[in-house]
């Protein structure tokens, strides 16, 4: 459950009336050419992938660390990026619906979504990979769909939880007045649904792809067991250049990461989150909008709309013409056999027929489910009590470890949130410069920290708190941020005006004004930390490979070695530690934050 | 008497608990709306008002009974209504039209004919010009003649209204009123009943060709009568006011009978309320009650209940569970339509606050069950204090879940105030009041008598 506080959101000055005259009047040819540039981009792309995809799979692909390589690396990996997040956005609506609206499997899909949150990465490795290049195995095509797949798993949930919940939380009347006014269902997806969805996808989107990023390196290179798979792209292009301490090249790999980052923002998210702004539900305007020229630019292009006139709109209009026909069609048989007085027999009849069906599915399941879930669990006989015992010992030096890095992090985080908050003149400041920091993944700063910690006389127990902490950091701080933000002026004044000393502002205004915000930054960044625990406490470096007691260890080193047992109670291990923390920890103070500390009413 | 459109027979609505008990909700009803006529639904809140139009409209399904549209089951019709709602429920990333246009869409309606027929009725409610707006930059009253071309662009046989000026200003509310009656006495839509559900009484008489009152515990029709006062009605003549009180004397009678119990076929126990161990505990706040009370006084002891709602500018959701609660607590008598204070009820709006408390203590041990069971818990207690969750659950086994939450809500309010216990929310339990000192209290008690 990720949540982003508003204060993500940029505020930007409009521009003069003047000019936005200008603006207007020169626009619509140039923005068609841009549009038809840009398509013919999107073609020249897809020819090339095509070619490469369908191409013999290469399996020891060198890695150049030529910057020149670098262009193509990172479409590379910006086109894995994009098609994994599409994947996802599929896959959470779907489950999400199925989730929201089912009411025998609700229970059961919600917990498979808590458990499914809290394994990392590479757990889906070996599956995901041996069955996508066993499902290809003369094709790239497979390694890349594996690639996808792997950052698809650490992208989908948190989509598709946010789908569910707002599913949920639709206001009545609106619902109802879909129903009376007989929506489809197609329609009721499009007009109340996927709109009233829209803000939370937009920003757990945002949350998903910079995951993808975080562990882009891992889902780009790996070895598994005897084999080693690499795929040209920017992850491994880093990886590569950590890995044989050529800092040029790592600086190279860290630019171009950092441009793509920031250009999928400006390209990207900001049109998006400017073009969602008209699906908050609010019954106000607000005053700051967030613009984008690029979204203007789609928006004012004759040739953008007049391609959705004679495509989109005919194609909608036969749509729902098909879906009332089928409704009208439907009526009229129910009505007839209601006339013939066989309606009860009908059902029925229908019911027991889909009865029968869906009992014969769900023991295909069922059997099947009891079925690998067995032969995993017999995996497990395999266990040495000495590897258990380690794996029981990595997973409190993660647990340490991971308390250890949310501790420190929130030291700075909330006197310096809490100083951003209530200085707006600091945050005008402080917040662009924050966003950009935040959205560097760590995982490719790390080798140059990692160097820089070898060389003090530093080993990877510390590093790997510090790296936890370059990833989880911000989503505190930014709560934070936002927490004192939220906290009301006059109980500030009240402080003031009564002469509180500073240990009592801080233990009657600050802290509990901001504690709703905290835990919900705490709660992220500690599900976070877990995950990264996995790139954080194993590395290669300069041809050797460093790693410190942890249940990230262990996995990282059972999916190189191929141990598949070791993997899979690291795994289980891992996920039950997640989920019972938030259960037992985190689920209680949110409550309590939900109640006791809810600033107004 | 016109045939009926839609006919309710014997419909309601009950939710099982899981022991022996269910919550009726609504009792057996029997109910049509004819052609030809606006009918108003009255009752206070807890009457199951809008459960009832959702039955109605097929919305919601009864837990026995059957609804008929055109005498035919309704789930097998092709039924043919609009809905107003409170909230107006429009979708605020549509623009005017194409909230207006999206009925037509699920209608399978081709965009030539969409747009012609939109377009038509946002002229009709007066919205031309407004077509590329969205929602939110319209203002309240605008935003309901939406909700209200929405409902009108499908020509529906029977227009449903769940309150739906409730949620605008009075003026504006006036105006939308009567430019609706307007549009229905001069047939300018093809509507053939109006269903308006309602809280304000005054806007039932100004409208509806029948009336119906409903009572709760479990909702059940009071009564069901026509009006034939001409239109334009004239809320100052006699006939107006006479009938307003008439239904203002109806709500706050109690029933002669209670309605009729339903037998249940599984065999499980139904219980009416009334028959109950707890009684319902209007939501009314102490300080409420000492206004009213306050404020008869001013009024010599006796005032009619519709006058004092419009002197307050209250609606009957607003008044009649502060007057429920005086009267529980005997603090005053309902007679006839008048509110009639009691001895006790002129001395507790006389008093200085302590002594009030203390009236309100006493009138509160002696008429309300849950509170005298909730202070002899505490006292037979060693440890002097007693989780909440003992009475949710005795509650519980009476009312449904929401409506315990708010009893209990209600329980801990009058307790504080009268200090009969003390209440800690994040432990929920109940307790001694701290700073039990019961001499320091009669002393200020008896120095403001004197």
């Amino acid at each position: 459950m990720i949540r982003l506080p508003d204060s993500f959101s940029y505020v930007r000055s409009r521009e003069t009336l003047a000019r936005s005259q200008v603006f207007r009047r020169s626009w619509p040819v140039v923005l068609d050419l841009c549009v038809a540039g840009i398509g013919l981009a999107c073609f020249y792309g897809v020819v090339q992938l095509a070619k490469y995809w369908f191409g013999h799979p290469s399996p020891e692909i060198q890695i150049s660390l030529s910057p020149h390589a670098l262009p193509r690396y990172a479409f590379y990996s910006v086109v894995r990026i994009g098609l994994a997040y599409l994947l996802s956005l599929f896959f959470a609506v779907g489950y999400g619906y199925v989730a929201a609206y089912s009411r025998r499997f609700e229970a059961l899909m919600i917990a498979g979504l808590d458990i499914l949150q809290s394994i990392p990465v590479l757990s889906f490795l070996p599956g995901v990979m041996l069955a996508m290049v066993a499902l290809f195995p003369t094709r790239q095509i497979g390694l890349e769909m594996g690639a996808i797949l792997l950052i698809f798993t650490g992208q989908v949930w948190n989509m598709a939880f946010s789908f569910y919940s707002s599913l949920k939380s639709i206001p009545r009347e609106l619902s109802e007045a879909s129903t009376i006014y007989k929506f489809s269902r197609w329609q009721r997806l499009f007009t109340l649904e996927l709109p009233y969805a829209t803000i939370g996808l937009v920003w757990n989107s945002m949350v998903s792809v910079a995951g993808g990023w975080f562990f882009l390196m891992a889902c780009e290179m790996f070895v598994l067991g005897s084999r080693d798979f690499r795929l040209p792209g920017l992850g491994s292009y880093l990886q590569t250049a950590a890995s044989t301490g050529d800092f040029i090249a790592i600086g190279w790999g860290l630019a171009t990461m950092i441009a793509i980052i920031v250009a999928t923002d400006q390209l990207i998210w900001r049109p998006i989150i400017a073009w969602s702004d008209k699906f908050k539900f609010e019954q106000v305007e607000t005053g700051s909008r967030v613009t984008s020229p690029l979204l203007q630019l789609f928006q004012h292009s004759k040739a953008v709309r007049s391609l959705r006139k004679h495509t989109v709109d005919p194609l909608a209009d036969s749509f729902y013409r098909r879906v009332d026909e089928n409704r009208r069609a439907a009526f009229e048989r129910r009505r007839e056999s209601y006339i013939k007085g066989t309606a009860e027999a009908d059902m029925e009849r229908q019911e027991r027929w889909i009865g029968i069906a869906r009992g014969v599915v769900l023991a295909l399941v069922l059997g099947g489910v009891l079925y690998s879930a067995a032969h995993a669990l017999s995996l497990l006989n395999n266990i040495s009590w000495h590897e258990s015992g380690e794996i029981l010992k990595g997973a409190l030096a993660t647990f340490f470890r991971v308390n250890v890095a949310l501790v420190l992090a929130s030291l700075w985080t909330i006197p310096v949130g809490v100083a951003i908050g209530f200085h707006p003149r600091l945050a005008r400041i402080a917040q662009p410069l924050a966003q950009i920091a935040a959205s560097v993944p760590a995982t490719a700063l790390f080798p140059v920290i990692l160097l820089a910690l070898v060389q003090m006389g530093g080993g990877l127990g510390v590093g790997s708190i510090a790296l936890m902490m370059l990833g989880t950091q911000w989503y505190i701080l930014f709560n934070v941020i936002a927490g004192a933000m939220a906290i009301p002026n006059d109980l500030r004044e009240v402080a003031r005006l009564f002469k509180f000393t500073r240990a009592q502002r801080w233990r009657t205004v600050i802290l509990p004004g901001i504690f709703p915000y905290l835990i919900t930054g705490l709660v992220t960044a500690s599900g976070g930390a877990w995950n990264a625990s996995i790139v954080a406490e194993y590395f290669h470096l300069k041809n050797q490979t460093l790693q410190t007691t942890g249940l990230g260890a262990v996995i990282s080193a059972a999916t190189d070695s191929g141990q598949f047992q070791i993997l899979l109670l690291a795994t289980i291990v891992m996920a039950l530690m997640v989920v019972t923390i938030n259960r037992l920890v985190w689920r209680p103070l949110y409550r309590l934050a939900e109640t006791r500390y809810k600033l107004g009413a | 008497m016109q045939p009926a459109i839609i006919r309710a027979e014997q419909v309601e609505k009950y939710y099982a608990q899981p022991s022996e008990n269910r919550i009726q909700v609504i009792s057996p009803t029997d109910l049509s709306i004819s052609e030809g006529e606006i009918v108003a639904l009255l009752g206070p809140s807890g009457s199951g008002k809008s459960t009832l139009l959702r039955m109605l409209t097929g919305l919601s399904i009864p837990s026995a009974g059957s609804v008929y549209w055109h005498e035919k089951p309704i789930a097998s019709a092709d039924v043919n209504v609009s809905i107003v709602f409170q909230s107006f429920a429009l979708f605020p990333w549509l623009t005017v039209f194409e909230n207006v246009e999206a009925p037509l869409k699920a209608r399978g309606m081709d965009p030539a004919e969409r747009r012609k027929r939109a377009m038509k009725i946002l002229d009709t409610v007066g919205l031309d010009g407004f077509q590329a707006a969205y929602p939110k930059e319209l203002s309240g009253g605008m935003r309901q003649r939406v909700g209200f071309a929405r409902a009108l662009v499908v020509e529906p046989e029977v227009l449903f209204m769940d309150e739906p000026f409730s949620a605008l200003d009075v003026l504006t509310a006036e105006n939308l009123r009567s430019e609706l009656l307007e549009l229905w006495q001069n047939k300018t839509i093809p509507t053939r009943a109006i269903f308006i559900v309602t809280h304000n009484i005054e806007e039932a008489v100004l409208l509806a060709d029948r009336i119906i009152v409903l009572g709760r515990n479990p909702g059940h029709v009071r009564t069901d009568f026509r009006v034939s006062l001409a239109h334009p009605r004239d809320r100052k003549a006699a006939a107006f006011t006479q009938l307003v009180d008439y239904i203002y004397k109806v709500l706050t009678q109690p029933d002669a009978q209670p309605p009729a119990l339903p037998q249940t076929a599984t065999g499980r126990k139904v219980r009416d309320q009334r028959h109950m161990q707890y009684q319902m505990l209007p939501h009314a706040r102490p300080g409420g009650i000492a206004g009213l009370l306050e404020l008869l006084v001013d009024h010599n002891g006796r005032d009619d209940i519709y006058k004092l709602a419009d002197d307050l500018a209250f609606e009957i959701d607003d008044l009649l569970p502060i007057v429920d609660a005086a009267q529980i607590l005997g603090f005053l008598k309902v007679t006839e339509g008048d509110a009639v204070i009691t001895p006790t009820g002129t001395e507790f709006a006389n008093s200085e606050i302590l002594r009030q408390k203390e009236l309100f203590r006493t009138a509160a041990l002696e008429n309300v069950l849950l509170l005298r069971q909730i202070v002899r818990a505490i006292e037979a207690k060693s440890d002097k204090n007693v989780s909440e969750e003992f009475f949710h659950d005795v509650l519980d086994e009476q009312f449904s879940e929401d409506e315990t939450l708010r009893q209990l809500e209600t329980a801990i309010n009058w307790g504080r105030y009268a200090e009969l216990f003390d209440y800690d929310a994040s432990r929920r339990r109940f307790m001694l009041p701290e700073n039990e000192n019961p001499e320091a209290e009669s002393e200020a008690a008896s120095e403001i008598d004197a």
